[in-house]
């Protein structure tokens, strides 16, 4: 299971927005490096994220092997009640990472 | 003994089979540019302005790029930044990243890290919620480059 890290405020104000920081510990190979050896390293990239606030969608994100290795991204939404947000990273060779986070809103 | 005549076909020749070599790397890649940016904002035109693209202009390691995007929307149900695209002009792929947003975001601002594999131009468009595309554009300078180390293993 790859480590993955989420940073949610645990409580905020009703209509305040929240940032949230996301990394996943991934290498992100590109696909265009190559071994001492000459051979193609083949690609291993995620390649989305997919945020869920109270199971409905509020951020998604597609990645390219341009993105760096351990993918950080950071973005905000509307605390809009309590709840659980849901983080899942898809990506190739099958990765597949959840996080939740539980926020209090006042 | 070559006759002149004999001389300027093959020079003729030459000249033909230079015009059948491939364009130069840099000019590939700028049309894999041109053709990303076609894919994502149609045949609608981008203007400059709302966005903000910041990432430091001298680039020490190409590998984490710290980048962040701020788009300038009240990220309202009427009016909002549905999409955020960024791309890189001398990347082996001119995409980097598409974040998808939506009123529920508060505020259209992203950070990430980014690989970015030479000098050259960083580009930043935003797709707003009545179909307008507005961009930010920045030229970097990239002194260790990504994606063309090796010999790892």
């Amino acid at each position: 299971m790859a480590r993955v890290v989420v940073n949610v405020p645990a409580e905020a104000k009703r209509g305040e927005v929240i940032e949230i920081r996301t990394l996943a510990g991934h290498p992100m190979e590109t696909g265009f490096r190559r071994t001492q050896l000459g051979e193609l390293i083949p690609r291993d990239i995620i390649r989305s994220l997919v945020c869920t606030y109270n199971g409905v969608e509020v951020f998604r994100a597609d990645f390219h092997p341009a993105m760096a290795a351990n993918p950080l991204l950071t973005f905000t939404t509307v605390a809009a009640e309590s709840g659980t947000l849901e983080f899942r990273w898809t990506g190739d060779n099958g990765f597949s990472a959840t996080q939740t986070a539980v926020i209090k809103v006042l | 003994m070559i006759t002149r005549r004999a001389f300027l076909l093959l020079g003729v020749a030459a000249g033909t089979a230079h015009a059948q070599l491939p364009p130069n790397i840099a000019e590939l890649r700028r049309q894999a540019l041109d053709e990303a940016i076609r894919k994502v904002v149609g045949n609608a035109q981008v203007r400059t302005g709302k966005v903000k693209l910041d990432l430091p202009p001298l680039i020490d390691n190409g590998n984490t790029v710290p980048l962040s995007v701020e788009v300038d929307s009240p990220m309202t149900a009427a009016d909002h930044v549905k999409a955020i695209h960024v791309f890189t002009e001398k990347n082996p792929q001119p995409y980097v990243l598409s974040a998808h947003l939506g009123p529920r975001s508060g505020r259209a601002r992203i950070t990430t890290r980014a690989r970015i594999a030479d000098t050259g131009v960083v580009t930043a468009i935003a797709q707003m919620s009545d179909g307008s595309f507005w961009s930010d554009s920045l030229k970097v300078i990239v002194t260790l480059s990504a994606c063309l180390e090796e010999g790892l293993i």
